[in-house]
């Protein structure tokens, strides 16, 4: 058993919440998600059963959506938008110097398992470029300064 | 300054707070609709209004109403597109983060227009907190019987779902949307038959803009003709321009459609930054065919920027100064589209590939002369070639960035060094 009770509570309350069952498979991927902070094969296949699908119907819906992380990543998960608004702004240097910062290269977690860093697609924050998303919140307008106390904050929170 | 109409209370701090809302006017346009007008009616009023889409296509909003079967025994469904992925567009999230309410009470007054009964609000995947603000929002309308049974004792009944999106840019397609919702993989589904006659589980089904929907109070409470007078003769109303890039003051401004966009750029965006000249705009999202310097006195409107060879699109304007590297520039656009083509369709799942290795090869020096006619070959042969208009939407900058700006392209694939850059200074 992976899944917790509540999760599994949830996901049973979505079964006839919509007015077709396989509707309920993108908010079950986000409630396994917000438990896991990541979709595994096992909870999938878990929550498959519980909402009383295939778990290939769940598998294959759930491997389309770039989202959701499908493996384990650090307890902050911090994604800087590159796309093309944010890059006029100094994306790619942001990437450059979380990278120096954490020690880490696109793609990679630090070794205490608390950063992950990636880079994603155009997140609607371009009025206020350069960014990131970490784990559910944006962090808009950023500077070294800013980068820096929010990295400090974080590795204080361990 | 001009009146603003969706962000008239933007710098009021509670504008999201239900009490706040109704100080401010809000649902006493719901009040009217359900009092004072049957269905049908709203249908008119709105087509009357000259309201289009703001998602991008610039479609009339009452006529695509309009087009929902008359006496059918299916449910009908309505979806609020806030899947806001297109790159240089941010207006959607802050209307639903400053002003939920607004929206919603568009939406149950679209609901009441268009005899719809359920309505899902598909916001995406990262847009955490206005799904929160949204979630809110709705609870408090209920908590007002403005959602739910027997709406303010007209006989009205309405649900509405909140659904999370999963970080696909083609989710914000309309048929994708649906696939989405429907559980499956979310590729796009041939058209016809458009969504008004088969949609969402095979129902009729509207779908439309947050920015649409927003408008849709102020249009009770003040009136068609009203509506029809802002802006131009056949774009109207105001328009939500989201200004990114390399401008002083970037940010969204709420304006009448057809402002010119050399004033959006200097006067509300307060010119380049750094000094620099401008080189060039994309004026409606990533996806629209690029203008050069000499090209910005335009009105931002549909006509007018179809006119000039490109479009209004999601009004996403993207300012670049004259130290960027074009090439480099469209690199980032294309390895968007690449990323987020759905792999339904040949000519766009492997013609983004292409075009991305295409572009990166001239990066790093690599390039052939012969590249450029060749990547321009490859857009040329997804355009119009795909179920869904993201195959458009990926070749259509392509094709303009190389006609606008050739040279750059021949001298890196010359061997010459790159105009300018895209890795900018973050201090
Ligand atoms: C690839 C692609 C992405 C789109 N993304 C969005 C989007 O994020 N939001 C949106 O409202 N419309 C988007 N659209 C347009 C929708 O398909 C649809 O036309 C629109 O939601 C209709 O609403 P409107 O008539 O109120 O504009 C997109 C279209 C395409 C082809």
């Amino acid at each position: 058993m992976y899944l917790s009770e509540q999760t599994r509570q949830k996901i049973m309350e979505l079964r006839d919440r919509y007015p077709a069952r396989l509707a309920a498979v993108l908010p079950v991927l986000h409630l396994v998600y917000d438990e896991f902070g990541y979709l595994g094969t096992d909870q999938l296949d878990e929550a498959a059963d519980a909402l009383g699908i295939s778990r290939l119907d769940m598998n294959e819906t759930a491997s389309f959506y770039t989202l959701f992380p499908k493996h384990k990543v650090g307890k902050y998960l911090i994604q800087v938008c590159d796309n093309i608004s944010c890059a006029l702004r100094g994306a790619d240097n942001l990437v450059s110097y979380l990278e120096s910062k954490l020690g880490i290269k696109v793609g990679g977690t630090t070794p205490d398992g608390l950063f992950t860093l990636w880079t994603v697609e155009c997140l609607g924050s371009c009025g206020t470029a350069p960014m990131m998303q970490v784990n559910d919140k944006y962090y808009e307008r950023l500077t070294r300064e800013k980068v820096d106390k929010l990295l400090e904050a974080w590795r204080n929170s361990k | 300054m001009t009146n603003k109409i969706l962000f008239k209370y933007i710098d009021h701090p509670d504008q999201d707070k239900i009490a706040t809302y109704i100080e401010n006017g809000g649902y006493l346009a719901l009040r009217k609709a359900l009092k004072e007008f049957k269905p049908e009616e709203l249908v008119e009023l709105i087509k009357k209004s000259g309201l289009r889409g703001r998602g991008g296509a610039g479609f009339p909003t009452g006529l695509k109403w309009s087009f929902l079967p008359k006496n059918m025994n299916k449910p009908i469904y309505l979806i609020i597109n806030a899947d806001e992925s297109e790159p240089g567009t941010f207006k959607d999230r802050q209307l639903m983060e400053y002003n939920p309410h607004q929206l919603l009470e568009g939406t149950i007054i679209a609901a009441y227009a268009i005899k719809c009964h359920l309505v899902f609000i598909y916001i995406r995947g990262e847009f955490a907190y206005c799904a929160q603000q949204i979630s809110r929002a709705i609870q408090e309308a209920s908590s007002h019987g403005f959602v739910g049974k027997n709406i303010l004792g007209s006989g009205f009944d309405l649900d509405i779902h909140i659904y999370r999106g999963g970080g696909a840019y083609i989710c914000g397609e309309e048929t994708s949307l649906m696939e989405s919702i429907e559980g499956r993989r979310a590729l796009s589904r041939q058209k016809p038959p458009f969504p008004a006659i088969e949609g969402l589980w095979a129902c009729p089904t509207i779908i439309n803009n947050v920015e649409t929907i927003s408008n849709i109070p102020h249009i009770i409470n003040n009136g068609a003709e009203w509506f029809a007078s802002i802006g131009m003769a056949k774009s109207v109303g105001t328009k939500i321009y989201c200004l990114s890039g390399h401008v002083k003051r970037p940010g969204n401004y709420e304006l009448p459609m057809g402002v010119s966009l050399r004033e959006l750029i200097y006067e509300y965006g307060g010119g380049i930054i750094d000094d620099y000249a401008l080189k060039a705009v994309i004026p409606g999202g990533s996806s629209v065919p690029i203008l050069r310097a000499d090209e910005i006195d335009v009105k931002m409107d549909f006509e007018s920027l179809a006119e000039k060879g490109s479009m209004l699109g999601s009004a996403g304007v993207i300012v670049m100064h004259d130290g960027t590297c074009m090439v480099a520039a469209l690199q980032k656009l294309v390895k968007f589209y690449e990323h987020e083509s759905c792999g339904k369709c040949s000519p766009c799942r492997e013609g983004t590939n292409w075009m991305n290795k295409i572009l990166k090869r001239m990066l790093a020096g690599e390039g052939r002369p012969e590249d450029v006619d060749l990547l321009y070959d490859v857009a040329s042969n997804i355009i119009g070639n795909t179920v869904c208009p993201l195959g458009d939407a990926a070749a259509m900058p392509v094709m303009s960035f190389i006609r606008k700006f050739r040279d750059e392209f021949d001298n890196i694939c010359g061997g010459g060094k790159p105009y300018g850059t895209i890795s900018f200074p973050f201090r």
